[in-house]
């Protein structure tokens, strides 16, 4: 049975808001909640393996596709829930909200439901309220701790978050409008009968629903110029939730945008379509190097360098053809995974110094040498150094532009690359280096083998794909990559 | 396409209902009192209900009539309860922050009008649908939208700014019923009932917000800057 992990996929979760709900109690909720991850981490697997092994599959009526594209991005966000889960059972704990962790399971069990089901459905307009949905239960994940800076991120979040992907909802529209020109007024708003319609539709509309689309789902994704509530959300969520908004959400996000573009992809629209997404990807780089250099809140720096990545992962599309495709579908695997890894590592700093700023923070590597080791070679890694797996997909996206007239889009992403590198790791040079010689930093040492396992957890694998790209993975993205392009398998 | 060619009765009921929903949004920029928002709001959903249950008589979707009468059940009746609830527990009546004079908003509104104008005449021409109610429908559209964005950006309470997305919403609403009368309803019924969440979740917010910062001015909003 092809559909039986999707059922479980969408089961665990599922089950997990239910018994927490019920329950009431803490540990039941953390021992649900992790067992609903683990059962999803596999039933993903097996998602990818079943896409994997054929053309697309819909199912009800249409509403629901299992396809290449949508289970890789299903995988990464499963990777995310599973490490996050982990983590949250130390990192809650440390919180001291005993009888609230209940409906924080809850809501957590429920966002990593809303992030599966978005790729699931082939319809856009459903993708769009699905996209919807995960705002509204992330929003309340991001006020947990019910401070004032805590209200404030979510109170902007869902402002920004709900009136840009007003704008998607626009696009799509218009898009319907122009199809319906063409295939007559009822039709299903399936991404494989707008593919089919679009050399039909006028190029006019298409390419406005495109722009629309584009800014609608780019302020979700946290492209710059509409990156502003990504980093007061990322900062102010506890840190598990951070994960899963930087490692998971982003790109469920992201896979909108890319479905558009494939459906444009086969008009005669030019090239202004995908001139925009590359130039917004850039211009999120530029944004990113720019704020991590002058950063001076650690859970912020790990923020921006999200809008930073998710531009490179734009530019990997925007490129596009199969080395771009590859390494952008590499990069979001390699992206949550270390991204992951650089929440907990800052939300364990966070706890033992009990401060945000990073000038509060001093000589990690003396007082907490494991995670502290742990945490400085994910920094290395977030950078694109060698030998984690980012170094390999950003090579990839690199290699990728230079194919036709993005020439100087490689050079200007390449330089900006190297200037958060060095402003990035500055950051680290002083949390690592100053006070070694004891004294002012008070800390606390708080860390149990929950909050350092995940973080060993996601720098294994990291460094794995660093060294070696599996030829299993070079194969299903070309499968995506043909997907994306329209040539049936 | 079933609006290019309808008969003149039903074109100028369409033009007219889309008309005064853009009167109506012009209405709540150029008030600084949030009742008057709320009925403005209330009143353009009714427009909207109306012209749903217009097109389907003379488009042939019955199916909008269900539309229509939910339209006006949630957008015209539920959601300025849900709201009014809100600000009568909030000791706010009217906007004390303004970046713009209402005034200026209003100068500002007609220029986004203009713009939307200029889009639709391009489009609608690019497309042999010129003279149209599409046309109309496409300008009403977008600077519904523009509009709702200038409501987001100048005022500052929180009751604005929601009914700002509210109004945003509304425009993509009003134009589909014209645009894309077909779109299946499946999409619309989850869009409404959406928009019903969005506005519990913004209640529960606004009520957050009072007990931490004590204020609903995103004036207040400054902390977490760089």
């Amino acid at each position: 049975m092809a559909g039986t992990p999707l059922i479980v996929l969408i089961a665990a979760p599922a089950v997990a808001v239910a018994g927490s709900l019920a329950g009431r109690g803490a540990r039941l909720a953390e021992a649900l909640n992790l067992a609903a991850s683990i059962v999803a981490f596999i039933a993903a697997v097996g998602l990818v393996a079943v896409a994997a092994t054929g053309a697309p599959r819909t199912w009800w009526a249409d509403y629901i596709l299992l396809d290449v594209t949508g289970a890789w991005v299903i995988l990464c966000a499963a990777v995310v829930y599973l490490l996050a889960s982990i983590y949250a059972v130390g990192y809650m704990r440390l919180l001291g909200e005993e009888e609230r962790l209940p409906r924080f399971y809850a809501l957590f069990a429920a966002f990593a439901l809303t992030v599966f089901v978005g790729p699931l459905m082939n319809n856009a307009g459903l993708y769009w309220i699905a996209i919807e949905l995960t705002t509204l239960v992330s929003t309340f994940l991001v006020a947990f701790e019910r401070d004032a800076g805590s209200m404030e991120a979510a109170w902007k979040y869902i402002i920004v978050v709900s009136a840009g992907i007003s704008v998607a909802l626009l696009g799509t529209v218009i898009l319907y409008w122009g199809g319906s020109l063409v295939l007559g007024p009822t039709y299903d708003l399936t991404w494989a009968t707008l593919r089919g319609a679009a050399p039909k539709i006028n190029p006019g509309i298409l390419t406005l629903a495109f722009l629309l689309v584009l800014v609608g789902y780019g302020t979700k994704v946290g492209l710059a110029p509409m990156h502003t509530w990504l980093p007061d959300a990322h900062s102010e969520s506890p840190a598990p939730v951070s994960a899963m908004l930087s490692g998971a959400l982003l790109n469920t996000a992201l896979l909108g945008i890319v479905r558009f573009l494939s459906i444009v992809d086969a008009s005669e629209t030019g090239a202004l379509p995908r001139d925009a997404f590359i130039g917004l990807g850039l211009f999120s780089v530029l944004v990113g190097a720019l704020f991590i250099v002058r950063q001076r809140g650690i859970k912020r720096l790990m923020a921006y360098s999200s809008v930073e990545h998710m531009g490179i992962m734009a530019l990997g599309f925007g490129f596009g053809g199969p080395l771009g495709v590859a390494g952008a579908l590499y990069h979001m695997l390699n992206h949550s995974l270390n991204k992951s890894l650089m929440f907990f590592g800052a939300g364990n700093a966070m706890r033992s110094y009990g401060t945000k700023r990073i000038g509060g923070i001093g000589d990690v590597m003396g007082r907490f040498p494991t995670q502290g080791g742990l945490w400085l070679a994910g920094a290395a890694a977030i950078t694109g150094a060698p030998p984690f797996g980012l170094f390999l997909s950003e090579l990839a996206i690199l290699r990728a532009g230079f194919h036709g007239q993005y020439d100087w889009v490689v050079y200007a992403m390449a330089i900006l690359l190297i200037v958060i590198f060095i402003g990035f790791l500055n950051h680290f040079r002083i949390m690592y280096y100053e006070g070694t010689d004891g004294g002012e930093y008070p800390t606390t040492v708080v860390s149990s083998l929950w909050c350092v396992a995940p973080m060993w957890l996601a720098l294994l694998p990291l460094l794995i794909f660093g060294v070696w790209w599996p030829q299993g993975f070079t194969s299903y993205f070309a499968l995506v990559s043909q997907a994306l392009s329209g040539v049936q398998p | 396409m079933v609006i290019a060619h309808l008969d003149p009765l039903a074109a100028s009921l369409f033009s007219l209902m889309t008309i005064v929903s853009l009167l109506l949004a012009f209405v709540m920029l150029g008030s600084r009192w949030l009742d008057n928002y709320l009925y403005a709001f209330a009143g353009e959903s009714w427009v909207i209900a109306g012209l749903s249950a217009s097109v389907g008589y003379y488009a042939g979707y019955p199916e909008l009539y269900l539309i229509a009468i939910l339209t006006a059940l949630f957008r015209g009746l539920l959601l300025p309860y849900l709201l009014w609830r809100i600000i009568k527990r909030l000791e706010v009546s009217r906007e004390l922050h303004e970046i713009l004079r209402p005034s200026t908003a209003l100068v500002v509104g007609a220029l986004a009008v203009v713009f939307s104008l200029v889009v639709a005449y391009r489009i609608g021409g690019e497309l042999g649908l010129a003279g149209t109610v599409a046309v109309l429908a496409l300008t009403v559209m977008l600077s519904m939208k523009l509009i709702g964005f200038l409501m987001l950006t100048v005022r500052h309470e929180a009751i604005s700014q929601i009914l700002g997305l509210l109004v945003l919403e509304n425009g993509i609403f009003l134009g589909a019923q014209i645009l894309v009368p077909g779109m299946p309803l499946l999409i619309e019924l989850v869009i409404l009932f959406d928009l019903l969440i969005v506005v519990a979740c913004f209640g529960v917010l606004v009520q957050y917000l009072m007990s931490q910062i004590g204020s609903t001015s995103s004036f207040e909003l400054r902390r977490l800057v760089g």
